[in-house]
């Protein structure tokens, strides 16, 4: 038994899929948000704190899947925590619904500075299908303020990726940003 | 006189292919008691329009859907909560949303409507404005008790979740009651889809709830297709199949995964979720979406399956069928594991029944209902699938409904390429008056929809109901008594949707 599971180990390539290309305009408006200062304290990884501000959780299927083998986002130093205090980024996915408008803005107060607040998903973009609604304010951008939109519908995993590897690129000192 | 007899005294109104029967206010009124004394007839759900409620109910003997109606007058309608458990929370939506109260009923707090909405009652007509209110305060139901301490969780949790606001009453380390409020996702999902065509609105039965968008999606367009007598392209019908038990693969998969990992046993984890990985993946080589949103439309398809797309399907299946057998043996025989999940978060058969609660949550508890099987819809009507029942009740017994399920379903798809009809995906929708039902049964358990359009084939009520809101009770009672530490256990094994029943 022994034998071939050390040679499908030594052989097999990993499950974990090689990182998404990262759009450098992105990463150059980011950085322009981010001052020299903050770059500093956020140093090459991130803390995420996941807010689900009224999807219909096609989002948060695919955010976890973020976790799984196959994007392993640990290995660019990016995770998830357990609360907005240990965070550096509030990934907010939905709608902004009426009724979670002041978790919202708690778990934003609760995030030390600096930070970065990502709106994923066209719901969270601009509140999607469900602009216009009595029970929603709009996109996440009507509640907080956002500085990165990551479009789909659900984003796939890739597609999280890339916008959270431009944050991490945005950090980097000025002269390893390529232009 | 009988609930289903008194139902069937109404005037029946022509929706397809479950009739609604109109009845008078005094009629609807001696309801509650009949139902009461009629126990085999299962409460799925209860809504309204301007001035007037619904009723769907199940009869378990035959497996038919029967609709009731009455007019709410004075904006009040008899309760039937006080013989169905299951309505409360139908009841509490139904005047935060269309403004008419139960009379008699269980519990009138607000339900979706937090204080937090420009307007009060949004769909009845005349929504009052409520320009600069004040949310009030939620009032939970009270426990008494020496050393009864609480633990308010949420609507913001610690994991990639859905929120929701959990509040436990503790004594020591065991619940003595949870009660959740949930709402906090609420969209005004039904607003929207009023004076849409079925095949506009169809985006938004595809969003009720994400991991069921398929079921969901599916229910919606059967209903509309009833409504308006459109026969579906055999093949459309067989495409809708294979994306609806991919979705129950998928989500299967995910869930047991969560489960061994809530009790800290992250290999199954690992594992579940690659071979999910490849099901997403090949759902999106043959349907072009991982989670094959928006793929089904009222009248068929969105698109046919892609050249390739069959094979990518066999292959992610197979890596799923080789690896769950010994996935299995790996969860039964590790001791760690088995004490976490046998015998935590029972469900009393009893309750299962009283609720209706459907899906693997009924199943686990003694209830064999599948809504693919009774009262049964194309293609499971030539392709029966096998159906998983244990009597268990407790998360041990969930998760072996769920692989069981979701290995038949590996066979299904299977058959279901083999043997794929030729022809046409799409039907057209012509523009007209009529009303249906829709139920299909999701990963959870039944999806059911009702729709009803006017002469320009434009939706002027509707309704579509998720399976969790006769099953989020349940989890209240499956928790009594368990430790706070198996919260998380017991809820994934329940796995309700939050965004399904905020609507």
């Amino acid at each position: 038994m022994l034998w071939p599971r050390l040679a499908r180990a030594l052989l097999g390539r990993p499950l974990t899929g090689a990182a998404p290309p990262v759009p450098a305009e992105t990463v150059a408006a980011l950085g322009e948000r981010l001052a020299a200062t903050a770059r500093q304290r956020l140093g090459r990884s991130l803390a995420i704190r996941e807010v689900d501000s009224g999807s219909c959780n096609g989002c948060e299927l695919e955010v976890n899947a973020l976790q799984g083998v196959a994007y392993d986002l640990e290995r660019f130093g990016l995770r998830f925590v357990a609360s907005p205090k240990h965070a550096d980024v509030l990934l907010v996915t939905g709608p902004a619904c009426r009724n979670m408008a002041e978790a919202m803005e708690r778990a934003l107060a609760c995030t030390p500075e600096p930070r970065w607040v990502v709106a994923a998903g066209d719901c969270a973009v601009d509140g999607g299908v469900f602009k216009g609604s009595y029970a929603v304010h709009g996109g996440v951008g009507a509640v907080l303020p956002v500085d990165l939109l990551i479009s789909g519908c659900p984003p796939s995993p890739t597609r999280l990726l890339e916008g959270l590897l431009a944050l991490l690129e945005a950090e980097a000192p000025p002269a390893r940003v390529r232009k | 006189m009988t609930a289903t007899a008194l139902i069937r005294a109404g005037a029946p109104q022509g929706a397809r292919p479950f009739e609604r029967f109109l009845l008078t206010a005094e009629a609807w009124s001696r309801l509650p008691a009949a139902l009461a004394g009629d126990p085999s007839l299962g409460l799925m759900a209860l809504w309204a329009e301007p001035g007037m409620v619904h009723a769907a109910f199940l009869a378990e003997a035959g497996g038919t859907v029967l609709l009731a109606s009455a007019p709410a007058e004075g904006g009040r309608y008899a309760a039937l909560s006080p013989a169905r458990p299951g309505a409360i929370r139908f009841e509490r939506m139904v005047r935060d949303l269309w403004g008419l109260t139960a009379e008699g009923g269980t519990d009138l707090r607000p339900w979706l409507d937090h204080g937090r909405w420009p307007v009060a009652g949004p769909l009845s007509g005349q929504p009052a404005p409520m320009p600069g209110a004040e949310a009030s305060q939620p009032a939970f139901l009270p426990v008494e008790g020496e050393g009864i301490h609480q633990i308010p969780v949420g609507p913001i949790h610690a994991g990639v979740i859905e929120p929701g606001h959990f509040r436990f009453h503790v004594q020591g380390e065991v619940v003595v009651r949870l009660e959740a409020r949930l709402g906090y996702k609420h969209k005004g999902t039904l607003s929207l889809m009023l004076g849409k065509s079925p095949r506009a609105a169809a985006a938004f039965p595809a969003r009720l709830s994400g991991d069921s968008t398929v079921a969901h999606a599916w229910a919606f367009a059967a209903a509309a297709e009833a409504a308006l007598g459109v026969a579906v392209p055999p093949r459309a019908v067989a495409l809708r199949a294979v994306m609806a038990e991919l979705e129950r693969i998928h989500n299967h998969l995910n869930d047991w995964g969560f489960i061994c990992n809530d009790a800290a046993f992250a290999f199954p984890h690992a594992r579940c979720g690659w071979l999910r990985e490849g099901v997403l993946r090949a759902a999106e080589v043959a349907f072009g979406h991982r989670l094959m949103m928006d793929r089904v439309l009222p009248g068929g398809v969105a698109t046919d399956i892609a050249p390739g797309g069959a094979e990518a399907i066999r292959t992610a299946l197979a890596a799923v069928e080789a690896e769950v057998p010994a996935l299995l043996r790996i969860y039964e025989s590790h001791a760690s594991l088995q004490d976490r999940v046998v015998g935590t978060g029972y469900l009393d058969p009893a309750h299962a029944a009283a609720f209706a609660a459907g899906g693997f949550v009924g199943r686990a508890s003694g209830r064999r209902f599948d809504a693919r099987l009774v009262p049964g819809y194309a293609p499971y009507d030539l392709l029966a699938p096998p159906i998983a029942v244990e009597a268990g009740g407790d998360v041990d017994a969930r998760v072996r409904v769920r692989v069981a399920e979701l290995t038949a379903s590996v066979m299904l798809v299977r058959r279901l390429l083999a043997e794929l009809p030729e022809g046409a995906t799409m039907a057209p929708l012509p523009d007209r008056a009529g009303e249906g039902v829709g139920l299909v049964e999701g990963f959870r358990g039944e999806c059911l929809a009702w729709l009803r359009l006017d002469e320009g084939g434009l939706i002027r009520g509707a309704f579509l109901r998720d399976p969790s809101w006769l099953q989020w009770p349940l989890l209240e009672a499956a928790i009594e008594g368990n430790i706070v530490a198996d919260f998380p256990l017991c809820n994934k094994s329940f796995n309700c949707s939050y965004s399904g029943v905020d609507l």
